[in-house]
């Protein structure tokens, strides 16, 4: 597998990770109705752009898997997440899930930087395409999540 | 034209036919009891967002009737069935006329010193325990422009609480949120004068006959004369508008966007464009372009249910348009991607370049009369006259104008929208829970959490009504207010024209205007400025309003050259109203985008999916110079849909005769018997496959909870059902709640979601089952035959009518000396 190819294929993984995580954190917090409705919607984005990722690797005999081994990556992910966001004691959840998710889209989102600077470097039309496409969308994940983060925490963490 | 008619049998009245660009002809109504009037005192509906001027017929100390004024630019002396019958719900024997306090889990009587002595104790106790995130403020959408500002004041800079916001969060939300994300600043652009001037009226899910009989009144003149303008009516209810349109799209709910993206691309594939005005006036028209290039009548009509050969000729009657007036209500507003869509209908707009000239703009409708006022003077929680919270230069004025220091006002984040004010009450972190003039137990979704979040023992809450709400009765204060007629003060409607409201009555028994028991409040806390004078310096209606007058000043709202004098020699008159606009402002925008450039703009905007905050740095970039911006958005599946359990989609909506929770209109014998009691609406076609008939008795039910009421069968379209969502519980034996027969409100339904913009809740998109309890058993649905729930089948019900109590006066008269 060339350097590409394995972006494509951690950048597939971690689209399908965000699509899980979201959806599990939108089912954890049915009551916090604004969160589990928006993520439940941008979760569609991340399973589109594990689509299109698969389509583009199929494209050039790069054949990605269907879905991912669930139990398995999800506590790989969760390790990677709680490695990079230390957690005081007694943070509220639903800061805690957004923590996670930020900083999870932040890592699909300088993949995608990366593809794109590969794609443009090799003059590569598809995957530049692709990345145009997807990351714009990555980046509103990005944006959601710390706008809920600003509008939330003075709440959650003064007035409880 | 007929000299006196059943106006609930024949809502709209006669029929005063002008062509365009004329003047529309006086028409006088009046509804009188009685004989003899000891004096007329003026003032403006307050059971709609039309603004209708009127008088008041005060005989011995009591209103006994009221006039349409035929010198007001809005009504030309017509009034509406709620404006003629409305004024008696003022005599309502069961007015709350002392103060109750909660004892021993049970609501007795006491006094002002007393019940106010509680809340400010409450308050105290909860600002040193728990600061201010603990409290907030949840107020209406009928309180008046004075009530707001003052109510503003005390939030803000008193308490200092980011939890404040009003009723019109339900119903005027998106509207003011549409037009900062286009406009970057909340204001009405249009004008109720440009229904005179258009040649093309396009009608998004606002059934105008009923939300604001006055104005469609104004349309059906111009169809009834020559040169009538064309109607494009989008509802998927067989509304009055859509019988008198040329083109009515019926879509599935929840699919506007995707209804208005294929419109969008048909402006742009046959190049309806107008180009010089886009170039000159917008931001964004190329990634509007990109975005609607997939959208095609043919896939809009598979998500929609509507033919694509109608899409296309919707688009092609707004292509042709030569004078495009757009008007969007609840069936935008309350549904599945409220914000996305209402700015869809301004990107129409200003595409085709049509705003700012006679008969050209967007009429982006409030739900209730003073919502306007909620909104400019930040009783919605924004900042008082359009301010941007995120600018800090604007935060600086405010607190010059307060005295008081930057950081007192609240900041930090936006403001708190009322149904996550709900989820924190809910958490236990709001404490204490103001409820001003709105009756959320009936009036929010899904009612039996919101329920048991007001009984909750956690939770404070201090109610101030007309009457014995099922909110008020669940409270632990009640504070009777005084009303309409009683109080005297400006409101201003949903074409920014301002009314002064006198007094004509006193209020009943120990009932205050909600004015003065906000001034007492805040006498009572003692809340100070930076050199220890008080914080609110004003002691009456006028005083309010001239310090409102000063924190308008400079903005788009600016009332700096209005006076109460000003308004009660000319009548309304439309903001902005200063030195250089002496006369007020007929239309905005008539010279490109004014209020858009990141110095002054209200909000940066959001990301119209996930609500996301637009960042200053971005909005710079993006629009620099403070152009209109065309957003484009992508259509998203609703958030409920039908299942195998919830086959069918349900919506919620208003009838002609009520408003809101009926709290009024109930307690008016006319209104109250035009339409009695809760129905259910079906469509003939849907009715026919499920074996069912008009009267059946039957349930509806979601997974939050059910209602009962009798079918109504009507030309709704397929696959959906109808709820009218006036009706509680008040006059029924359970007070608060459903009794032993089951749920009547039709929130007991309804889910709890949001547009993630504009914080507006979705009453419009869900999915039910319906089930039949007992046939029918002769008796027809309680529903009203001269609107939109009119049966399929004329013969299956009697027609609405009023008899002689619904009697009232119309006369032509002669047009008044001009007035602006």
């Amino acid at each position: 597998m060339n350097p590409v190819e394995a972006v494509l294929r951690t950048l597939h993984d971690g689209e399908l990770a965000l699509r899980d995580d979201l959806l599990a954190a939108a089912g954890d917090h049915r009551a916090e109705h604004e969160f589990h409705h928006v993520a439940t919607d941008t979760a569609r984005w991340s399973a589109e752009h594990a689509r299109l990722i698969a389509a583009t690797a199929a494209a050039r005999d790069l054949h990605l898997p269907a879905d991912r081994d669930p139990a398995a990556l999800t506590r790989l992910r969760r390790k990677a997440a709680e490695d990079l966001a230390p957690r005081p004691d007694g943070l509220p959840d639903l800061l805690e899930t957004l923590t996670a998710l930020h900083l999870a889209a932040t890592r699909n989102s300088l993949h995608w930087e990366m593809l794109a600077q590969a794609a443009q470097a090799g003059r590569d039309g598809e995957l530049l395409d692709l990345a145009s496409r997807c990351h714009p969308q990555t980046l509103r994940q990005l944006r959601w999540t710390n706008t809920l983060i600003k509008t939330l925490a003075p709440q959650l963490l003064t007035a409880s | 034209m007929r000299e006196r008619i059943d106006r609930i049998a024949e809502p709209w009245g006669d029929r005063t036919p002008y062509g365009p660009g004329q003047p529309w002809p006086v028409r006088r109504d009046t509804h009188l009891t009685g004989t003899g009037v000891d004096r007329w005192v003026p003032t403006a509906s307050l059971l709609h967002s039309n603004g209708d001027a009127m008088d008041v017929a005060v005989r011995d100390g009591r209103i006994v009737g009221v006039r349409g004024r035929a010198d007001d630019r809005v009504n030309r002396g017509r009034l509406g069935p709620k404006d003629l019958f409305g004024w008696q719900a003022n005599h309502a024997d069961d007015r709350l006329t002392v103060p109750l306090v909660r004892r021993n889990g049970r609501l007795e009587e006491s006094d002002w010193d007393t019940a106010m002595g509680l809340v400010v104790d409450r308050t105290r106790h909860l600002l040193d325990a728990h600061g201010p995130g603990s409290i907030g403020f949840y107020t209406s959408g009928q309180l008046f422009l004075e009530e707001y500002y003052t109510l503003a004041v005390i939030a803000r800079a008193g308490i200092g609480t980011n939890h404040l916001d009003g009723n019109t969060r339900l119903c005027t939300a998106t509207a003011a949120e549409a037009l900062k994300e286009t406009f970057g600043c909340d204001g009405q652009p249009a004008s109720y004068t440009d229904v005179d001037h258009c040649d093309t009226l396009a009608l998004y899910g606002h059934n105008m006959a009923e939300t604001q009989p006055v104005l469609w009144m104004r349309v059906l003149d111009r169809l009834a004369g020559p040169t009538p303008p064309r109607l494009l009516c989008v509802d998927p209810r067989p509304t009055p508008v859509a019988a008198r349109s040329e083109v009515h799209l019926a879509p599935r709910i929840g699919t506007n966007v995707a209804l208005l993206n294929a419109l969008l691309h048909e402006l742009v594939r046959t190049d309806r464009i107008d180009h010089a005005y886009v170039d000159a006036h917008t931001v964004g028209y190329e990634e509007l372009a990109a975005g609607v290039a997939r959208c095609t009548p043919a896939w809009a009509a598979r998500i929609c249910d509507v033919p694509a050969r109608e899409i296309e000729r919707a688009a092609e009657l707004l292509g042709e348009a030569r004078a495009l007036l757009s008007t969007v209500l609840q069936g935008v507003y309350q549904s599945h991607q409220a914000t996305a869509a209402a700015v869809q209908v301004n990107n129409i707009q200003l595409v085709r370049g049509m705003l700012g000239r006679p008969g050209c703009g967007v009429l982006q409708m409030n739900g209730q009369p003073t919502a306007e006022n909620t909104r400019e003077c930040g009783a919605d929680g924004d900042l008082p006259g359009f301010r941007n919270w995120e600018n800090e230069q604007h935060v600086v004025e405010l607190a010059k104008l307060w005295n008081v220091d930057v950081d007192r006002i609240p900041h930090h984040g936006p403001p708190t929208p009322a149904m996550q004010i709900f989820r924190y009450a809910e958490q236990g972190s709001i404490k204490l829970l103001w409820i001003s003039g709105t009756n959320p137990a009936v009036s929010l979704p899904e009612l039996a959490r919101i329920r048991e979040l007001l009984r909750s023992e956690g939770l404070f809450t201090v109610v101030q009504d007309l009457y014995p709400t099922e909110t008020a009765l669940l409270a632990d204060v009640v504070l009777p207010a005084a009303t309409w007629g009683e109080k005297t003060g400006t409101f201003t409607n949903a074409d920014r024209t301002v009314h002064l409201c006198e007094q004509a009555v006193e209020p009943p028994g120990q009932a205050r205007p909600d004015l003065a028991i906000l001034l007492d409040y805040a006498r009572r806390m003692d809340f100070r400025d930076r050199d220890g004078a008080p914080l609110i310096g004003w002691h009456d209606p006028r005083g309010a309003f001239e310090a409102w007058q000063r924190c308008s000043a400079g903005r788009p709202c600016d009332y700096t050259g209005l006076s109460y004098e000003l308004l009660r020699e000319r009548g309304g008159v439309q903001w902005p109203c200063d030195a250089d606009h002496p006369d007020g402002t007929e239309r905005l925008y008539t010279d490109g985008i004014s209020w858009a450039a990141p110095d002054t703009c209200e909000s940066y905007g959001r990301d119209l999916v996930t609500g996301a905050s637009v960042s200053e740095t971005e909005y710079r970039a993006l629009n620099p110079h403070g152009k209109a911006v065309l957003k484009a958005a992508e259509y998203l599946p609703p958030h409920e849909d039908v299942s195998d359990d919830y086959p069918l989609q349900l919506t919620t909506g208003r009838t002609l005769y009520h408003f809101h929770t009926r709290t009024k209109t109930g307690r008016v014998p006319q209104l109250d018997a035009a339409a009695p009691e809760m129905w259910v609406e079906i469509g003939a076609g849907e009715a026919r496959r499920r074996g069912l008939g008009e009267g059946d008795l039957v349930e509806v039910a979601t997974p939050r909870g059910a209602v009962r009421a009798r079918l109504r069968v009507t030309a709704l379209r397929d696959g959906l059902l109808f709820l009218p969502f006036h009706y509680g519980y008040w006059d029924t034996p359970g007070r608060t709640g459903p009794g032993p027969e089951g749920g009547r409100a039709a929130n007991e339904t309804t889910v709890t979601d949001w547009d993630p913009v504009s914080k507006q809740p979705l009453y419009k998109t869900a999915a039910a089952r319906l089930t039949r309890l007992a046939p029918a058993d002769g008796t027809p649905a309680p529903a009203p035959t001269t609107t939109a729930s009119a049966p399929a089948d004329p013969a299956a019900a009697p027609p609405t009518t009023g008899g002689p109590a619904a009697l009232a006066d119309q006369r032509p008269e002669p047009a008044p000396e001009a007035t602006p």
